[in-house]
């Protein structure tokens, strides 16, 4: 273990640079994000994600987030493991019937103020799930949302822009 | 592979569930196709799977789960999606439908709901005995259900699972879809398998049809199904290692994991290699760049791997967790037909590359390694295992990779077909049963994932663990929500 560790110290880090923010989600957020927040918030943010009815293939992305390549608690974006200690909620899948109030519970949780942040196509529109007898449909149909990342999955390097344009917009 | 299709009469229906009670076949499936239900049965000795097809009267069957247990929540999922009754079935309680459709038996007679009533847990009765809802939301990016644990102070007495919240409705969309959008909704099924359940769908496809891939599909599928093991197995020894608060395991790990989804998408376009595979073949070829990519990969996952695994295997602290936790007894693993690392953990050496086998690897080398302990460390260790032969198959594959088209034409041939087809995915093998329209629609497409049969086993696994465990425990098997739930 000692080995491993050494190693840790002394190699090059593996951190990449920081991608450029997202213009298309920029304009998305300008029209929702407000001053007073950015104040009370300063440049830290906690997640809560709620898988809403995915394939788990947008999970797998999510949890990328986290690996020493992107790394994303440089940011100061971190994930919570309470709706009440969240700032925002990244939301994955199309909101299928049986997670609707559950989605909703986790939602009202929340502190204000808060956002909302759609993680791929599913989250979107229903994606291909979209009109089925189990699918209450887009995330935006159950709760109000602030940005959307599209993308099936969306990679990580396409949600690390969209939650570092969050965090310019909100920090 | 041999498939031998009958349908069946009430009393070959329960000759074929007295064989399954008598352990001379599995069962790899039961679903419903109204008016009949099917049961796909593999005999374990030579690999041939049996489809039987019996019709159902006034939608009712004798229970398969009266006398095989395995069957007994595939039962109550028929029962919840097409309304159809399995007659002397020991649990009649929904499953799947958590009241919330607006419409009751969405595949069959699509009745008006019911009146909501309170879901009935399993009792656990004696002193001092406490509660611990968990989920469906979980504190981590973990997929949604519920869990009942009953506990006398640390100690699990009865875990109990809810599932069915990522229920999307899958198999009603496939009714009536085009063979695109079909494999489309197989690929994702259950993201971390989408490479397994494209290569499913796709064999199913090509069995209804009667087409064959070109050998070099047959071989780009595989590459790409073991990147997906490889990618899966990495990940998932890091998340068990953090279950257990070892987060330098993890650290390490997840580094590994991201090289071999990069170099998955430098070779074929995506990171998970969605929609990769279609019926007919495979959808883009592979040059020299991917290789190179890939060749790369196995060279550093070969490097690192050891040396984790020392890791692992030198850290009492982490072994004091991991062994003798989480146990799955054999005869469980027997009888309910668990595949993946959770049967070969506990002696069950399944394995649906090598039987009833697909190509490519009717013509690869590998080994199927199969433990006994049953714990959390083996199912760590088949893992393990695991990734080495898959490593040594991508290697013979691009050793081997032959050339030519990538892709068979697939029509229809103008009549009905039925496909049946079973992949083994990273967590276990994946079933899939199509039947195509003489037009090329879908007319009925199931989808049975692994999870189905390893899911019950958590709960006997937990059982006498502390509470603290069941996160690792859970972990080791990493069931598919959205697979089983459909």
């Amino acid at each position: 273990m000692r080995r491993t560790l050494f190693e840790n110290v002394t190699h090059r880090t593996l951190t990449e640079p920081p991608p450029p923010p997202d213009e298309a989600a920029l304009r998305e957020l300008a029209r929702t994000v407000n001053r007073a927040a950015r104040a009370r918030l300063g440049r830290s943010l906690a997640i809560r994600h709620v898988d809403a009815g995915s394939c788990n293939g947008c999970e797998l992305e999510i949890h990328a987030l986290n690996n020493a390549i992107y790394d994303l608690e440089r940011y100061g974006l971190h994930f919570v493991a309470s709706p009440r200690h969240a700032d925002v909620l990244l939301v994955t899948g199309p909101v299928t019937k049986n997670m609707r109030e559950a989605l909703l519970r986790v939602y009202n949780a929340m502190p204000d103020p808060k956002w909302v942040v759609a993680v791929g196509d599913c989250a979107a529109s229903g994606g291909i799930f979209a009109g089925s007898y189990a699918v209450a449909g887009a995330v935006k149909d159950v709760v109000p949302v602030d940005l959307h990342v599209q993308g099936c999955p969306p990679s990580p390097r396409k949600l690390l822009s969209a939650l570092a344009t969050l965090l310019g917009e909100i920090g | 592979m041999t498939v031998t299709r009958r349908t069946a009469n009430d009393l070959a229906w329960r000759e074929a569930i007295a064989r399954l009670a008598r352990g001379q076949a599995t069962l790899l499936g039961l679903w419903g196709d109204p008016p009949n239900v099917r049961m796909a049965l593999l005999d374990e000795e030579v690999g041939d799977i049996e489809l039987v097809t019996h019709a159902c009267v006034d939608g009712r069957y004798a229970s398969v789960g009266a006398e095989h247990p395995p069957a007994v929540r595939l039962e109550r999922a028929i029962r919840s999606l097409f309304g159809m009754d399995a007659i002397g079935s020991p649990d009649t309680r929904p499953w799947l439908d958590l009241g919330c459709w607006g419409v009751e038996h969405p595949l069959g007679d699509r009745s008006p709901p019911r009146e909501p009533t309170p879901y009935p847990f399993l009792p656990a009765e004696g002193e001092g005995l406490h509660q611990v809802p968990v989920g469906p939301v979980h504190a981590g990016t973990i997929e949604p259900g519920h869990f009942r644990i009953t506990a006398n102070g640390e100690h699990v007495v009865r875990l109990e699972q809810r599932l069915g919240y990522a229920h999307k409705g899958i198999e009603s969309l496939m009714a009536g879809a085009s063979l695109e959008q079909g494999w489309k909704l197989a690929g994702r099924t259950s993201g971390d398998s989408t490479v397994a359940y494209a290569f499913a769908f796709a064999m199913a496809a090509e069995d209804a049809l009667g087409v064959r891939p070109p050998v070099r599909a047959t071989y780009l599928r595989a590459l790409m199904a073991e990147l997906e093991r490889i990618a899966n197995h990495i990940g998932d020894i890091g998340g068990i290692c953090n279950d257990a608060a070892f987060a330098l395991m993890h650290a390490q790990t997840a580094v590994l994991r991201e090289r071999v989804l990069r170099a998955s998408e430098a070779a074929f376009g995506h990171r998970l290699m969605m929609d990769g595979i279609l019926p007919g073949g495979v959808r883009r070829d592979f040059d020299a760049a991917g290789a190179a990519a890939i060749t790369s990969v196995v060279a550093e996952v070969r490097r690192r791997l050891p040396r984790l695994v020392e890791l692992y295997d030198n850290t009492a602290s982490l072994q004091d967790r991991t062994v003798g936790a989480g146990v799955v007894k054999s005869e469980y693993a027997r009888r309910f037909g668990a595949g993946g690392y959770v049967g070969r953990a506990s002696g069950r050496a399944f394995d649906a590359r090598r039987m009833p086998g697909y190509a490519p690897y009717d013509a690869l080398r590998f080994d199927v390694p199969v433990l006994d302990a049953g714990d959390v460390n083996a199912r760590v260790w088949i893992r393990v295992r695991e990734i080495e032969q898959s490593l040594s198959l991508i290697e013979q594959i691009l050793g081997a990779l032959p050339d030519g088209p990538i892709a068979a034409e697939v029509k229809s041939a103008g009549n009905v077909g039925d496909g049946l087809a079973l992949a083994e995915a990273f967590r276990g093998d994946v079933l899939v049963c199509l039947r195509l329209s003489a037009d090329g629609r879908i007319e009925r497409c199931h989808l049975r994932d692994g999870s189905w049969f390893q899911w019950p086993l958590l709960e006997t696994a937990a059982e006498g663990n502390i509470v603290a465990d069941f996160p690792l425990c859970n972990k080791s098997f990493n069931c598919s929500y959205s697979g089983h739930d459909l």
